[in-house]
């Protein structure tokens, strides 16, 4: 039986999707089967990230409607051949999910797959509830600013509560992902500290992924960080995170600034 | 003609059934009086909103201080709803206004009047395992509310009675809503959004800075909150 997992966040331009590409990715390079579900109807991404947008034929509404089936429009990731995509509708709005069509979309991907990841839309509405709704967990996307600590609070409130798994009494598991972590302005003390992050949010970290210019490279050409750049920072934390969520115990660093000899000269030039 | 209702609308009627109280007086009514006084301060309220049947059958057209009865019914804030018994041409009762009575009805047995009502029971209290997490709200109008965890930024706990907070207090914490002055807020670590008790309120500017992110308690002296660091 696969682990239905949510990737969400509350707030927008977090780095759900970039997340969700990159765990998706990682996993999958272990050898897992996964699958990622962009639930952003309307507004789609993923496919963007994933450089799959040229192939979307069927998507997510349509297999809920019934006009096509799931083999019709999953897609194949060329790059890693266990990873595989079920677009979102730009077309659409959020009000074509409907709750019996998602819950059969979860359950047929569940036999297929080990992972299902639903790429949550920013917000508390229906989208993102319908991504939530059928996870066995969740990994809360936050930056390391107030704003974003808060709408994941808020977030970690509503999959305690509305979620299947709450209602049946049960405790959804949640890991926090800091991402677009900055050492150099954490080490000036102008960017919330770690800290207080897990403070506020008390649940298990699952990684820090620190600010890069290879996330955005790798956004551009189509391709998750963690198959672009797998030597980057990004992509380490990245493919760690992904080990801890097969249950791998690995420590969790908190990425540093790393001076070379190049950024001193130039340091001092500019000074 | 366009327009107009040819019928009267219906009105709508349904039935409803109260059990009425029946209060049969006895000679000499000084007496009878002062035991009603006693049975309603055992019990206050117990006669509040309720119908009340007055029989005068053990009255006679004579006995003294009959035309004060049902004055003195009213004064205690009982509502005569009907007068069984005597007689509307009796001299003494000639200044009562008469009410119309409800005809029929069974009688089904006397009342006891509970006894107990004078001891209060304590209000229950509610506990909160976890954290109040932002955009949640808990409301509990009666007793004190313990949260095992954290209140949240954008988080709102309300209490009848005291807050009493385990984790850290980030967001709002009411104490004492329906008037109670005597609530306290107790929490681990202050950095609330906004306290308040039984309506007096102080945001997060108004605070006492000495007590940020400390162990405090707040409590309301006078019309002011006070601020206290807790041991």
């Amino acid at each position: 039986m696969a682990k239905v997992l949510v990737v969400t966040s509350g707030k927008g331009g977090v780095g759900k999707t970039t997340s969700t590409a990159a765990l998706g990715a990682a996993l999958a390079k272990a050898g897992q089967s996964v699958v990622l579900v962009d639930f952003d109807v309307g507004l789609r991404n993923l496919d963007l990230v994933m450089g799959a947008e040229r192939r979307v034929v069927f998507d997510l509404i349509n297999v809920i409607q019934g006009d096509a089936n799931l083999a019709q429009a999953l897609i194949k990731d060329k790059r890693v051949d266990t990873l595989s995509l079920l677009p979102a509708s730009q077309t659409r709005d959020k009000d074509a999910l409907t709750s019996e069509g998602v819950a059969k979309v979860i359950a047929d991907l569940s036999k297929k797959f080990d992972w299902v990841i639903c790429d949550s839309p920013a917000g508390i509405e229906r989208g993102a509830q319908m991504a939530m709704h059928h996870a066995d967990m969740a990994v809360i996307v936050t930056n390391p600013e107030v704003s974003s600590v808060r709408d994941s609070d808020r977030i970690i409130g509503m999959l305690d509560s509305t979620t299947e798994k709450a209602k049946a009494g049960e405790k959804m598991e949640k890991f926090l992902l800091i991402t677009r972590y900055d050492p150099q302005r954490a080490a000036r003390g102008d960017m919330l500290g770690t800290d207080d992050v897990l403070e506020i949010l008390s649940i298990p970290l699952l990684g820090i992924i620190p600010e890069s210019p290879d996330v955005l490279k790798a956004s551009n050409v189509g391709a998750p960080v963690t198959i672009a750049e797998p030597e980057s920072a990004p992509a380490r934390a990245y493919t760690e995170a992904a080990r801890r969520l097969m249950g791998e115990k690995v420590e969790v660093t908190i990425p540093t600034e790393r001076k070379g000899l190049f950024d001193w000269l130039f340091k001092r030039r500019v000074a | 003609m366009s327009g107009t209702h040819s019928s009267p609308s219906r009105i709508r009627m349904s039935g409803r059934s109260f059990l009425a109280l029946t209060l049969t007086p006895e000679a000499p009514l000084t007496d009878w009086l002062a035991a009603l006084d006693h049975q309603i301060q055992r019990a206050a309220g117990f006669f509040t909103g309720k119908p009340v049947i007055l029989d005068l059958s053990l009255m006679q057209a004579s006995t003294p201080d009959l035309p004060y009865l049902l004055p003195a019914l009213q004064e205690r804030g009982i509502r005569v709803l009907g007068i069984e018994g005597g007689d509307k041409t009796w001299p003494a009762v000639a200044n009562w206004e008469w009410p119309e009575s409800p005809m029929g009805g069974r009688a089904s047995g006397p009342v006891t009047i509970p006894e107990n009502d004078m001891t209060p029971t304590l209000p229950p209290t509610l506990v909160v395992e976890e954290s109040v997490r932002s955009g949640q709200h808990i409301i509990w109008p009666d007793g004190d509310v313990v949260i095992l965890g954290a209140v949240s930024s954008g988080a709102e706990v309300t209490a009848g009675g005291s807050v009493h907070i385990y984790g850290a207090l980030r967001g709002r914490a009411i104490a004492g809503i329906g008037g109670n002055a005597d609530a306290r807020i107790f929490t681990r670590s202050l950095a609330a959004e906004l306290v308040a008790i039984d309506g007096f309120y102080a945001t997060a500017e108004e605070m006492d800075a000495k007590c940020t992110d400390k162990p405090t308690q707040v409590l309301l002296t006078g019309e002011t909150l006070a601020f206290k660091p807790l041991p």
